[in-house]
């Protein structure tokens, strides 16, 4: 009845997305062009829900932006550099085709250039939303960083990542902020937080790369170009928090010397000094005296108390991480990853040195008599120092991850490493946990770390256990070296709440099917007790028969991960028993053959 | 020794060519020093090209030669003349002597140069100095020109000489013995070498072997250059007041240049006209700065509400550690199956793997790979936010009144009936509750006591039972069977006899009714030994009856027959409908909305209509509400076969073909605005399954909450 006629896909969701060439036309640039830009705007496609719609009715396969993304494209100053950039290139190479060699120096004089600070600052309001932004920065930095010099990228973007990188991890070593590591099989995965910001990353391990050839190292530079202009402002401020010269600058008595020098990290062997990761930077001020920010107490009732209770132990949990390795020194023999060592040591306020030939900054001799610690990879060591413990590496990654120097024993150079686990994965109920995490826990909460799985083998083996026994007590003895009577006091405590909990361990035990507890034999339930339980399940099991159909299928899907989940973690627990199993068949065998021996 | 070995290694390289070279140099008659000079560089290079290393010197050699010798030269053909004499080519000999003895000559006795390579200077013959000689640069003693010598490996001869006559090779039969011996004896074996050119055997002269240790060390060839001259000026630094040249000064000198001006009013232009831009100012901004100085937490900046950040990366478990715990390690089949997914469907993207130690770890071949997957996912990928379904799957199953407070209803199995060998496919249950009838594809019916389960008769009968019915009517005893195409009627003679008598007297006055033929039933009496079983009367229809019903008093009977086109009542499959029997027309029609009816029961306060369906569903009708289901309950896996409504209690129960009977409670109340309360109260199992086919029909007992049901394993089962 009167009007004008409504056409169609002129309103709702199809004129909101706009498929990727058509903004390619609307910002007339390259396909390559609108790729970087969309990189270094973080600019990404969006799936409509009607595609059908949106795609004015044909189904073909279309990637769709937000039309108002691509008109927030429009205003950006960028895209006229690049018009620019590519108006640069045409002339320079008709100068070069036509030979005239001062115009080409009069262009690249004027190259066109531009600057990344205020996409920074656009897509990251806050500093805090750049910290939470900065994983893959870091990964992707600490990766170009490892690149060779030649191919690939400009070694002035190889550079600027190995500096900033180091700058990074001095940060981190300053602030004593790291707070887990991880020796995965691709690389080593840390994780620091940095105002309360968790930040993950991963190096890989010190070989030269095998450059695969179906990446496209162009996109990846893109993204590293964004990344390193990120971690720079970043580290900027953050030396800013740490009252630390920007171009991080080394203390100590030659640092008047170099005082003219515009710009420290300008000069590679400044640069080498810096990523030996050995000495502590200069700071702007020095501080009179570290003032920790004592945690006001508030009268408080009920359960706020017993949150502020909580929090403050946690508070003081993470201070003595902090200081894990404070007091000890390290010296790292030329076999073990001497950057990433000498990286988690110093953040844990460990002192740390290296062989004089390996690497520049080493502070002192491997004869040196204060030495507690010497890192060793390899079977052998020919002439043991006495009065220093030779331990391999995992022992630190163990360490930091434990929160606790963990026993030496385990992990003296040629003997079999205990498994090293995971510090990201949080165990939440009815997930499988291994032995040897319980074990941790154990040892965590102030116990011997015999008691649980020594209890089982009572039973079984007379001769493991004293051996056990004899590991226990001299963990004993190394806590109490550590602990003094308040704290035996503050143990007594500790011990008396995970009592408790192991019972609540010993219940998830038992639900899992865990090997763990072979004294809890199946009992026969009771007849009377059982009726009742499985009236109630045909209820359950009626109730769910009148359900409707899709809360059914919802229902099912619930029941189904549930299931699946319990599956994978029997299935776990029940590869562990028959390798315990194995093992232990083993270990008779050879203890009959010594006998007969 | 050592280096003496090496030193004539490298002689040996070096002779040949030097001879060559030599004599080249020397052709032009300048002997000035920087020639030599120039002789030595360019003949660097040749230094090192390749020279059969067989060291065959003939120990016929005069070691004399070299000492009277000033001039190194090629003393192979002093040599040469004594031996090569006996391997007669001696015609090449004498005529290339001659011309290395003028160069010699010419090079006069102050030059030592080594290169002025010439022949020792027993006949100084100045006046044929280039008389045959027409080349540089070969050996013309040799003439076979520039060719690689192998060619000549298989001939006997090496080349030709001036004349074209054969230059025939020394004889080689010295053998490895004779060479160590040469080695032992000879204290000249060492700076002796082979020239490749006419295969003599050359002994090295001190200063050739000294020229070979000078370019070793890579010296000047010549040791009495001095490369480090003081260099001389041609001009003084200081400025003097004097030009260095008298020449006046050029006129050019003193008006502009027409070519620069005409250069810089095009630069001026190109200025003008904006092609040239001045050099941009340096940026004087520090390349990193406080950026976030003033930040502003409200500032979204152009971002709008559907922007979604970035996921992070999913940390890494324990199975990604380089020494993970042992359950972690994939078994074998568990690794092959990872290789043969799909790199997309696995659910680890590497595979677990331990090692020894930290020393043992080798890099991770993806790592670029992953860096880059993830710089993809970042501006490729779609970001949306998925809700999380965070239910608890307990909160999802509806709350129903407990299955205890709804009782009383059937609970457990207490009598099984068994006695017919095939599929019990009905079963009526009388209306005082005792007996129970049931009619089987064995062809018979029995009548069972309901409390014993006793079989107390067997009737047998002529084909399929495939309905049977009890008479309602309490005062009577009577049992409808449908039976292939007839209904019959029978008496079973049990319970009180007053009632089994009457009920004879009822039927034995029925006289065969007198109506016209052609009617679709026919009533015949039983013969006399039907009689004895029980049987009265029999109904004979035209087609297959498939069920018969009585009427809720029992004085009407009523049979369904199966073929369409028949003129009684049909069952639809499609449809219920809805016949008022009085007025002898259809009032409703019900839509159940499935595909095949099989069952029917009607509540006994007459508003409420179960059916059930093949496609194992069971619907509710309200008829007060709508001709739609009130509600399709769908509890049983496959096809209903019998539904059933308790006379008395609010109980209803569907049997089907996965083996069990599902009791519900069906309250319907008298409010109308109250909806009836369906739950199931109870899954019964019993029947076992047999040919796909599991509970046939079901029925409840009159006055007690018990169930009976029929199965295709030729049971009979009551509930209690």
């Amino acid at each position: 009845m009167g009007g004008l006629e409504k056409k169609k896909y002129e309103r709702g969701s199809a004129t909101n997305y706009i498929t990727r060439n058509k903004a390619r036309k609307k910002l007339q640039l390259s396909l390559a062009d609108f790729r970087r830009l969309c990189i270094l705007k973080g600019i990404y496609p969006h799936e409509p829900k009607h595609k059908k719609k949106v795609n004015k009715g044909s189904t073909a396969a279309r990637t769709f932006y937000l039309l108002k993304d691509i008109k927030f494209l429009l205003h950006e100053p960028i895209v006229n550099k690049f018009r620019d950039y590519k108006v640069f290139v045409r002339k320079l190479r008709k100068a070069y085709g036509k030979s005239e060699w001062s115009t080409v120096e009069r262009l690249k004089d004027n190259k066109p250039i531009y600057k990344l600070d205020h996409i920074i600052k656009e897509r990251y309001p806050t500093f805090i939303d750049a910290l939470r932004d900065l994983d893959d920065a870091l990964s992707m930095c600490f990766l170009f960083s490892t690149f060779p010099r030649t191919g690939k990228c400009h070694v002035q973007t190889i550079q600027l990542c190995r500096r900033l990188t180091v700058e990074f991890l001095n940060y981190i070593i300053a602030s004593r902020a790291l707070r887990k590591v991880f020796l995965s099989i691709k690389g080593i995965y840390y994780q620091a937080e940095v105002l309360g910001q968790p930040i993950v990353w991963i190096t890989p391990y010190a070989f030269s790369h095998n450059h695969p050839t179906d990446v496209d190292y162009r996109v990846m530079a893109t993204f590293t170009e964004f990344y390193t202009t990120l971690l720079g402002f970043v580290n900027f401020r953050l030396y800013q928090t740490l009252n630390l010269q920007y171009p991080p600058r080394l203390e100590g008595p030659n640092d008047k010397d170099q005082a003219d020098e515009a710009y420290a990290m300008d000069s590679e062997s400044s640069l080498e000094k810096l990523s030996a990761l050995s000495a502590s930077l200069a700071r702007v001020m020095v501080p009179v005296a570290e003032e920790e920010p004592e945690i006001d107490e508030f009268p408080a009732e009920g359960e706020t108390a017993e949150q502020e209770e909580g929090l403050r132990r946690e508070h003081e949990a993470l201070e003595k991480h902090k200081r894990l390795f404070e007091g000890l020194k390290f010296f790292l023999n030329r076999e073990v990853p001497r950057e990433a060592l000498a990286f988690i040591i110093r953040s844990f306020g460990g002192e740390v040195s290296w062989d004089r030939s390996l690497c520049i900054g080493a502070t002192y001799d491997e004869k040196e008599p204060s030495i507690t610690h010497q890192i060793v990879d390899r079977p052998m060591q020919p002439t043991p120092v006495i009065g220093r413990c030779y331990v391999q590496p995992q022992w630190v990654f163990d360490s930091v991850n434990a929160r606790l120097r963990l026993p030496v024993e385990d992990y003296f150079p040629g003997v079999l490493l205990p498994p090293h686990l995971s510090p990201f994965v949080t165990e939440k109920e009815g997930d499988y946990v291994p032995p040897e995490k319980l074990k941790l826990l154990a040892l965590q909460r102030g116990e011997t770390p015999g008691n649980v799985i020594e209890s089982e083998d009572e039973s079984e083996e007379e001769g493991e256990e004293e051996e056990e026994e004899g590991d226990g007590q001299e963990e004993e003895e190394e806590e109490e070296e550590e602990g003094s009577e308040e704290e035996d006091e503050a143990r007594l405590k500790v011990m008396e709440e995970q009592r408790t909990q192991g019972k609540g361990w010993a219940e998830v035990i038992e639900v899992l099917g865990c090997p763990q507890k072979p004294q809890v034999t199946m009992g026969t339930l009771d007849k009377r007790r059982q009726l009742p339980q499985e009236e109630e399940n045909e209820a359950k099991r009626l109730a769910i028969m009148t359900m409707r159909k899709r809360e059914k299928y919802l229902y099912d899907k619930i029941m189904f991960g549930k299931r699946r989940k319990v599956r994978e973690a029997n299935k776990l627990a029940q590869k562990r028993k028959a390798h315990d199993e194995a093992v232990k068949a083993e270990r008779k065998k050879k203890k009959k053959q010594g006998a007969q021996a | 020794m050592a280096g003496a070995r090496g030193g004539r290694r490298a002689g040996m390289g070096a002779r040949a060519p030097a001879g060559d070279r030599a004599k080249a140099g020397k052709r032009p008659a300048d002997q000035q020093p920087e020639l030599q000079e120039a002789e030595s560089s360019e003949e660097l290079p040749l230094f090192n090209c390749p020279a059969p290393s067989q060291s065959a010197a003939d120990s016929g050699s005069d070691p004399s030669e070299s000492e009277e010798s000033v001039f190194s030269g090629l003393e192979d053909s002093g040599s040469d003349s004594s031996e090569d004499d006996a391997s007669s080519t001696e015609d090449g000999q004498p005529r290339s002597i001659p011309k290395m003895t003028q160069d010699k000559s010419q090079a006069g006795a102050t030059l030592q140069n080594t290169k002025e390579a010439s022949i020792q200077s027993q006949e100084p013959k100045k006046e044929d100095e280039y008389a045959e000689d027409s080349s540089d640069e070969e050996d013309i003693r040799n003439t076979v020109g520039n060719v690689p010598l192998e060619w000549y490996e298989d001939f006997p001869h090496i080349g030709y000489d001036l004349d074209g006559k054969r230059i025939y090779k020394p004889l080689r039969n010295r053998d490895e013995l004779d060479h160590f011996l040469d080695k032992m004896d000879d204290p000249d074996y060492w700076r002796t070498v082979q020239d490749k050119m006419t295969g003599q055997d050359v002994r090295l002269t001190d200063e050739q072997v000294a020229l070979v240790h000078r370019l070793q060390k890579g010296q000047f060839g010549d040791a009495s250059y001095d490369p480090y001259e003081p260099a001389v000026d041609f001009f003084s630094g200081n400025m003097m007041i004097h030009p260095v040249t008298n020449r006046p000064a050029d006129k050019r000198s003193f008006i502009p240049s027409l070519i620069e001006k005409e250069k810089v009013s095009r630069m001026v232009h190109a200025i003008k006209m904006g092609w040239i831009q001045p050099r941009r100012p340096r940026d004087l901004t520090p390349q990193y700065y406080d950026l976030w100085a003033q930040e502003d937490p409200n500032a979204i900046l152009g971002r709008h509400k559907m922007h979604v950040p970035a996921p992070k990366l999913a940390l890494p478990g324990h199975a990604e550690s380089y020494n993970p715990p042992p359950e972690y390690l994939l078994s074998e089949e568990e690794r092959l199956a990872w290789e043969q997914q799909e790199p997309g469907e696995r659910k680890l993207n590497f595979l677990p793997q331990q090692f020894r130690c930290l020393r043992a770890v080798p890099a991770y071949s993806r790592f670029i790979h992953e860096r880059f997957e993830r710089c993809l996912d970042l501006y490729l990928c779609p970001r949306q936010r998925k809700m999380r379904v965070n239910v608890d799957p307990e909160d999802l199953i509806p709350k129903l009144p407990k299955p205890r407070d709804l009782q009383p209803f059937p609970t457990t199995q207490s009598l099984v009936y068994r006695g017919h060998s095939d599929l019990v496919r009905c079963l009526s249950v009388s209306p005082s509750g005792h007996w129970l009838a049931s009619g089987s594809d064995d062809h018979s019916v029995r009548l069972w006591e309901v409390n014993t389960g006793r079989c107390l008769k067997t009737i047998p009968v002529s084909g399929v039972v495939k309905s049977i019915a009890w008479n309602p009517n309490p005062a009577i005893c009577l049992v409808a069977v449908a039976v292939a195409e007839s209904v019959l009627l029978l008496n079973p003679g049990l319970g009180d006899l007053s009632v089994t008598s009457s009920t004879d007297q009822l039927l034995s006055a029925f006289s065969p009714p007198e109506e016209p033929p052609g009617q679709p039933v026919e009533w015949q009496e039983a013969a006399a030994e039907e009689q004895e079983h029980g049987l009265r009367l029999r109904i004979h229809h035209k087609k297959p009856v498939k069920q018969v019903a009585w009427h809720g008093r029992g004085d009407y009977l009523a049979s369904v027959v199966a073929a369409a086109e028949h003129t009684q009542v049909l069952m639809h499959q499609r449809s219920l409908r809805l016949y008022h029997l009085l007025r002898q027309e259809l009032t409703k029609k019900l839509m159940p909305n499935c595909k095949w009816v099989s069952s029917l029961a009607v509540h006994p306060q007459g508003d409420n209509v179960i059916c059930g369906s093949y496609d194992s569903k069971l619907i509710w009708f309200d008829l007060d509400l709508s001709t739609k289901p009130y509600k399709v309950l769908r509890h049983h896996k496959k096809a209903l076969r019998a539904v059933a409504f308790h006379p008395r209690y609010p109980l209803f129960a569907s049997g089907s073909d996965d083996g069990s009977v599902i009791v519900c409670h069906g309250m319907v109340y008298n409010d109308l605005l109250q909806n009836p309360l369906l739950v199931p109260v109870k899954v019964l199992k019993g029947h076992t399954m047999h040919r796909d086919l599991g509970v046939l029909d079901v029925s409840f007992h009159p006055t007690q909450p018990w169930l009976f049901s029929s199965g295709a394993d030729g049971t009979l089962r009551l509930f209690t």
